[in-house]
């Protein structure tokens, strides 16, 4: 089989708030399957760019490419999008009037119109997968941190999106929590999700991205594979950033 | 120095006369308050999405609405109108006066209680691809009821008590029985004691009503 | 015939005559708000005090004016007190009594609920900064105090002034009195007077009102931080 083309593209991103350049011509290309951990210090421009992948922020040029259609239109409906590209944020914002079972319900029933009995299994899979399912009718007051995180991954998957955003998604949580929560992105990961995953997790990314891109300034300033940039990272820039995290 | 005690045959005596100014009074202000919801839905809606002119409109209604006494309006509503043509009923006035003062109110609460509903959590509604109408059905309108609870628990008691008011335009409610009757017997203690009584019997069920509803409600805060 | 009534605004000395009402109504307001803000201050401070003995009592004080209509307190004081204590009261001296104990009651609220939502650790940081007593209510909690009291504050003196009107139904000679007055008279000349003379009242009240509640809005924005 030829070569397929890459499921997301990225091309020449541009991003500004007023004159502030905030990403300043991003290039990416991730193929299917593939878990692509994003890494940089604070204030590099990592979560807009995810934010950007899913329409939450408007980009000033370049170009991002869905199955290579271009999403950089007026006629882009980001609410199909958004079906297909997932995003999971580091405040986990469960909806509080609502259960657990009722918030992951919520978008297949409500936007894609998918029958109940077809979701409820659905759902009750996923929990079971990450350690939940008894916790279905409770309320989102009613649970822990980490707990919350994992239901809104599940509320995320069930949507059947053919990529995964990750925003952090442990930096608010207590330590004793960000495990369940890395377990839940390995599995996922093991299972063939692609994914794009910011996170501060040294570790973590090591052991389960295939790719690590570390950005800096709004532009991406080393790309590798993942144990080819921790053991051996190219620049200056990458190295003062793995050796501050080594103590 | 007059007897302290009541005269507590008089006040059986006038009890139906309480009876139907009290149960003039909860309608009116139920009526009021109904319309003041409605108008005050209405200007909240359009000052949260910025709608040009409209917005412009609604900025005006509430100034003029919140910087001038209900007594007032009804006043130019029930002596003024009538001159220009437009004739309408004390009740009719003091419904009016009482949607017209308590929208500008309403219109307040439930615009910071849509305010209050986080950027993050709307943010994850158009994460998992609600479309704006959905988004302010399940994720803003919920929480933004919650969040508004305390003040429109506030604000239904002030109207409830502006019906006071109405006492200027001849309406028969609470308050201007108790004066009328005040000129006719002389009883002024029965009398304001009775008054006071009817308000109570109004307010106190109101706001066990609206403390219960508040429990109901308080999900909002619990968000994360 | 709408236009015709118009000018009775400016017959002779009606405007002026309304304006020396509107007067009679700000002394009333102004009387009042000042002997409010003193005394609320002193016994919101005192309110601070967690002695049950003191909260209860003022307590309830605080809820009767919240639970019964100002209209109702004035016609208490108006009728109950000349009726049983064979004293003379003036209408004037009615509406001060009672526009006194409310904002006496409402503004201790302020101040008090002010005091309490002052961060704890403001001071204590003051005196690991060496501050004493003095200095830390002076440059510390004072001003921060001020900044969470004074919108509010403003926010009830723009009520009384509109509570004032309420005056007119114990017969205190003010705007709206004068106002009628002047649309009794002139009934057969100016026959719309009284759409005119109300408006101009209402009028009046907005311009007093308005720019209180746009500075307090201001004040707000500014201390936001």
């Amino acid at each position: 089989m030829s070569q397929q083309v890459p499921i997301l593209q990225v091309k020449g991103l541009i991003k500004k708030y007023g004159d502030k350049a905030v990403l300043n011509g991003v290039d990416l290309q991730v193929e299917k399957g593939k878990v692509i951990a994003i890494l940089g210090p604070s204030g590099c421009g990592k979560s807009t760019f995810l934010r950007c992948l899913n329409g939450l922020e408007e980009v000033q040029g370049g170009d991002i490419l869905l199955d290579n259609q271009s999403l950089i239109n007026k006629s882009t409906n980001w609410r199909t999008v958004r079906q297909r590209i997932g995003m999971v944020f580091q405040s986990y914002d469960l909806f509080p009037n609502l259960t657990v079972m009722e918030n992951i319900l919520l978008s297949p029933l409500k936007v894609q119109k998918r029958s109940r009995e077809e979701v409820e299994k659905q759902a009750k899979e996923l929990l079971e997968r990450v350690g939940l399912a008894d916790r279905a009718n409770d309320y989102p007051r009613q649970l822990s941190g980490g707990q919350k995180q994992r239901i809104a991954i599940v509320r995320a998957l069930c949507i059947n999106p053919e990529i995964m955003l990750f925003d952090e998604v442990t930096a608010s949580l207590d330590p004793e929590m960000v495990r369940e929560v890395l377990d839940v992105i390995a599995q996922l990961a093991e299972q063939g999700m692609t994914m794009l995953i910011v996170t501060h997790e040294m570790n973590f990314a090591r052991l389960v991205a295939d790719e690590v891109i570390f950005m800096d300034k709004g532009k991406i300033h080393e790309q590798a594979v993942a144990e080819e940039f921790f053991s051996n990272p190219q620049t200056d820039r990458a190295k003062q950033f793995l050796n501050i995290l080594q103590f | 120095m007059e007897n302290l005690t009541f005269d507590w045959q008089y006040m059986i005596d006038v009890l139906p006369h309480y009876k139907t100014a009290l149960w003039l009074t909860v309608k009116l202000a139920f009526i009021g308050i109904a319309f003041a919801i409605i108008v005050g839905l209405i200007c909240s809606v359009i000052q949260y999405f910025k709608m040009r002119v409209l917005s412009n409109v609604v900025q005006v209604y509430l100034e003029i609405a919140r910087n001038t006494p209900l007594l007032i309006q009804l006043f130019f509503l029930y002596y003024g109108l009538p001159k220009v043509g437009v004739t309408l009923s004390g009740e009719l006035c003091g419904i009016i006066g009482l949607t017209f003062l308590g929208g500008s109110y309403m219109a307040e609460v439930f615009r910071s209680g849509m305010e209050a509903v986080t950027k993050s959590q709307i943010e994850t509604g158009k994460a998992i691809g609600l479309s704006n109408l959905q988004l302010m059905r399940y994720v803003i309108i919920p929480q933004a009821f919650s969040y508004s609870i305390p003040g429109f628990s506030a604000n239904c008691i002030f109207l409830l008590k502006e019906t006071s008011v109405f006492s200027g335009i001849a309406i028969l409610e609470l308050t201007n029985t108790t004066k009328n009757l005040m000129g006719i017997f002389y009883k002024t203690n029965e009398a304001l004691f009775m008054l006071v009584i009817g308000y109570l019997i109004i307010l106190l069920p109101l706001t066990l009503f609206l403390t219960w509803l508040e429990r109901r409600v308080r999900h909002a805060e619990f968000g994360n | 015939m709408l236009n015709s009534g118009i000018s009775v605004l400016f017959e002779g000395i009606n405007l002026q005559r309304l304006l020396i009402g509107l007067l009679a109504t700000l002394r009333v307001a102004l009387i009042s708000v000042l002997i409010s803000i003193i005394l609320g201050i002193i016994i919101g401070i005192i309110r601070t005090s967690k002695n049950k003995l003191i909260q209860i009592p003022f307590r309830i004080y605080l809820e009767l004016f919240r639970i019964i209509p100002i209209l109702v307190w004035l016609f208490v004081i108006y009728y109950v007190i000349p009726a049983n204590f064979d004293i003379n009261l003036s209408s004037e001296v009615v509406a001060l009594i009672v526009f006194s104990l409310w904002g006496i009651a409402e503004m201790s609220d302020i101040v008090r609920g002010a005091i309490i939502s002052l961060p704890k650790h403001q001071m204590e940081s003051s005196k690991a900064l060496g501050l004493s007593p003095v200095q830390m209510y002076r440059f510390v909690l004072i001003p921060q105090a001020a900044k969470r009291s004074i919108p509010p504050m403003i926010n009830l003196i723009t009520r009384m002034i509109k509570t004032t009107a309420l005056l007119t139904m114990i017969g205190v000679i003010e705007v709206i009195k004068v106002g009628q007055q002047i649309i009794e008279v002139n009934n057969l000349q100016y026959p719309t007077a009284s759409f005119w003379i109300y408006g101009i009242i209402f009028f009046m009240y907005f311009c007093i009102c308005f720019p209180l509640s746009r500075f307090s809005r201001k004040l707000e924005q500014k201390w936001a931080a």
